[in-house]
């Protein structure tokens, strides 16, 4: 290798590598729920932290250092600038690496990537938010990026399912949107053996009988397990909805982000390019789309 | 575009002189079949040879690369390992010019890969026509001529080979031999073309590719891709010496005793079973035949969407490779063809 001064500084490797992560620090670590905690970054770079800017549903490559790097969902909104809020599940060998570092340690971030949803398309109209599981953690920076430019949509829903009220992520901040007026939050657990939880118990689907929906000037935007599509896309079709107008977003293998390594291909769409958000056409017409 | 001759004889004299622009490699022969290698001495080099074993990407995308080092306290620090190597490919044939052409389009595309880039920018390509064997479809596939993509490209004419010179580096390796090179004539001009008539009567295959996109999206439930899984041993042999292939997958690696570490990326396959698997456990190509038709119908329809044209060339590497006889050009002629209704 050569040291830093022997290379000419124009080389692309040193000064456009689409694969440089950039460091950044652990600025806190929210036990939201188990194994799925809430991970602040702020860049190390003051330039960066103030620069980066992404849309609801991009995503990051994310760098444990000696562990790996794997696809995140940025849960925070545009609208919240300087810091960038992670919801990681540790399901594997990366997140646990993730999971064995302590605030202050750092973290390796490239992106953002992939499309994110067509803000510009969805403004000015209604937006229904459906989401089961860890699906919340994009859908997430979508809802408030639409609360802090509320005057700027139209009627928001949010629908939020979790098997038990200490499985739900973000808990604090969604129970708290419930009594506000300008959203229709709705929650709903699917048991609640403590007895605690004071909002729906049932399944997500049930939601709809407490939502009001106009198919014909509304956005929605679905998220997470094999499940909940199974039984919200149904729903949204039965309800009218064009097919443009449903957003999914999806998740597949990847290893670069940026349209090389071929692992996160769908049919002949890259989930990291074209997607990871996808309209319900696109579903229909790619094969192998869930 | 400059088209010149160099007579055969001083095909040696030409090498000699190329040296200065970067380290010599060219097929040489191994246990019977070809490689490209680094030229111990020209005498070695085969410019008439059927195909190599592996395509001339392992030089642009290596099997195994270091792209990071990581050290605590500096972060992740891009390694410059290899990239400024000169290198001069001699004998490459249009087809892996054309595949690197595709792979191009790829990885200069959005989001330039620098290291791709490096090494495309210091390896010269001297290309060379041939003659097709009986697993090329070259010509079916377009990539039987190559218009761009070399420094120089020399077709055998007989006594001569014509030169064409490709970019402002193959002019200067032509200047650089001082006269060697000749103009060419119209009888050269008439060699050329009887060889260009030749070699397309010499193939042996031909599959049609038109409309193939729409061929595959109808036969997408086809039998014949149950069939493929049955037989497909998920070597992945296939994607390695496909001169087109380009996933990889990437690692990080720990020093042993410290916390210093790198990044590497490494050839991979989409016939292998942990492609489309996350970390939920669901595997979006969970059986063999959903994997060996997705290599097809990204080659040939889902490239075709993305980038207008398939991402095979034609250069028989697979079918060779294949331990179970997996053949390309069958597969896409099967698929073509019309079957009666009592068959299916
Ligand atoms: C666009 C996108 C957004 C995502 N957003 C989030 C998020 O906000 N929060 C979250 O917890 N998870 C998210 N994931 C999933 C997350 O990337 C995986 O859980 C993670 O890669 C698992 O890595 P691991 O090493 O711990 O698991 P292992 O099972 O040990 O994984 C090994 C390797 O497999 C691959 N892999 C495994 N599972 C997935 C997966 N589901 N998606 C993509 N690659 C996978 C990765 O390359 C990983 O390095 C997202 C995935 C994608 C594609
Ligand atoms: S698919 Fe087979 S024939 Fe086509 S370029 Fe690749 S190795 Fe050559
Ligand atoms: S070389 Fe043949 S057996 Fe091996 S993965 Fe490819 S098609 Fe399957
Ligand atoms: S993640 Fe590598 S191609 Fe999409």
């Amino acid at each position: 290798m050569l040291v830093a001064d022997e290379v000419a500084t124009y080389h692309p490797v040193l000064t456009e590598n689409p694969y440089q992560p950039h460091m950044a620090r652990i600025v806190r670590i929210h036990k939201m729920v188990e194994n799925n905690h809430l991970f602040t970054l702020r860049f190390l770079e003051d330039q960066l932290a103030h620069s980066f800017r992404h849309q609801p549903g991009q995503f990051i490559m994310l760098s444990v250092p000696g562990a790996g790097e794997m696809p995140i969902s940025i849960s925070s909104s545009p609208s919240r600038p300087e810091v960038l809020e992670l919801c990681v599940r540790r399901v594997g060998r990366v997140t646990d690496a993730l999971y064995r570092l302590k605030t202050n340690d750092l973290v390796g971030v490239r992106g953002p990537y992939g499309n994110g949803y067509p803000m510009q398309e969805i403004m000015a109209n209604d937006v229904l938010l459906a989401a089961g599981g860890l699906g919340m953690a994009p859908l997430r920076s979508l809802l408030w990026y639409a609360l802090d430019h509320r005057d700027k949509f139209g009627n928001i829903t949010l629908m939020y399912g979790a098997k038990r009220p200490e499985d739900m992520l973000f808990r604090e901040e969604l129970v708290a949107l419930v009594d506000r007026t300008d959203i229709n939050c709705l929650l709903t657990v699917d048991a609640d053996p403590s007895g605690a939880w004071k909002g729906h118990v049932g399944l997500l689907p049930a939601l709809f009988d407490y939502a009001k929906i106009d198919p014909a000037r509304t956005y929605a935007a679905v998220c997470g397990p094999p499940v909940v599509y199974k039984f919200i896309l149904q729903r949204l079709l039965d309800l009218g909805f064009p097919k443009n107008r449903i957003l999914m977003s999806l998740e597949r293998r990847m290893k670069c982000g940026v349209g090389k390594c071929g692992h996160c291909s769908i049919g002949y769409k890259y989930t990291c390019m074209q997607g990871p958000i996808f309209t319900y056409w696109d579903a229909i017409n790619l094969p192998e789309m869930i | 575009m400059k088209i010149l001759k160099l007579p055969k004889g001083k095909l040696d004299l030409f090498a000699s002189v190329v040296q200065q622009f970067g380290e010599l490699h060219a097929p040489v022969e191994q246990d019977g079949k070809y490689v490209f290698k680094r030229l111990a001495r020209w005498p070695d080099a085969r410019l008439e040879y059927d195909r190599t074993i592996l395509p001339p990407k392992k030089y642009f995308l290596p099997p195994r690369e270091t792209l990071f080092r990581y050290r605590p306290g500096e972060g992740f620090v891009p390694s410059t390992d290899g990239l400024d190597q000169r290198i001069v490919l001699f004998g490459v044939h249009a087809c892996d010019v054309y595949a690197i052409n595709i792979l191009d389009q790829v990885f200069l595309g959005k989001y330039k890969d620098p290291y791709y880039q490096a090494r495309r920018r210091n390896i010269a390509i001297i290309g060379i026509d041939c003659t097709p064997d009986k697993q090329c479809f070259c010509r079916s596939m377009r990539a039987d001529f190559v218009d761009h993509g070399f420094d120089l490209f020399f077709y055998d004419t007989g006594d001569y080979y014509q030169a064409l010179v490709g970019t402002a580096l193959g002019d200067d390796m032509v200047l650089a031999t001082g006269n060697l090179f000749e103009p060419v004539g119209p009888a050269d001009i008439d060699a050329y073309k009887e060889r260009s008539w030749n070699k397309r009567r010499a193939f042996h295959l031909d599959v049609e590719i038109r409309d193939l996109s729409e061929i595959f999206e109808m036969e997408y439930e086809s039998g014949i891709w149950d069939q493929l899984g049955r037989k497909c041993l998920s070597c992945g042999s296939c994607s390695m010496v496909c001169p087109t292939c380009y996933c990889y997958d990437v690692s990080d690696d720990v020093e042993l005793g410290s916390r210093a570490g790198k990044r590497t990326r490494s050839w991979d396959s989409c016939l292998y079973f942990n492609h489309a698997l996350v970390a939920s456990g669901e595997n979006f190509r969970r059986d063999r035949a959903s994997r060996i038709k997705f290599r097809f119908y990204h080659k040939q329809r889902g490239f075709v969407a993305e980038y207008g044209r398939p991402s095979c060339v034609g250069c028989g590497r697979c079918v060779s490779a294949c331990p179970v006889n997996i053949d390309t050009a069958q597969v896409i002629d099967r698929l073509r063809r019309v079957e009666d209704v009592g068959s299916r």
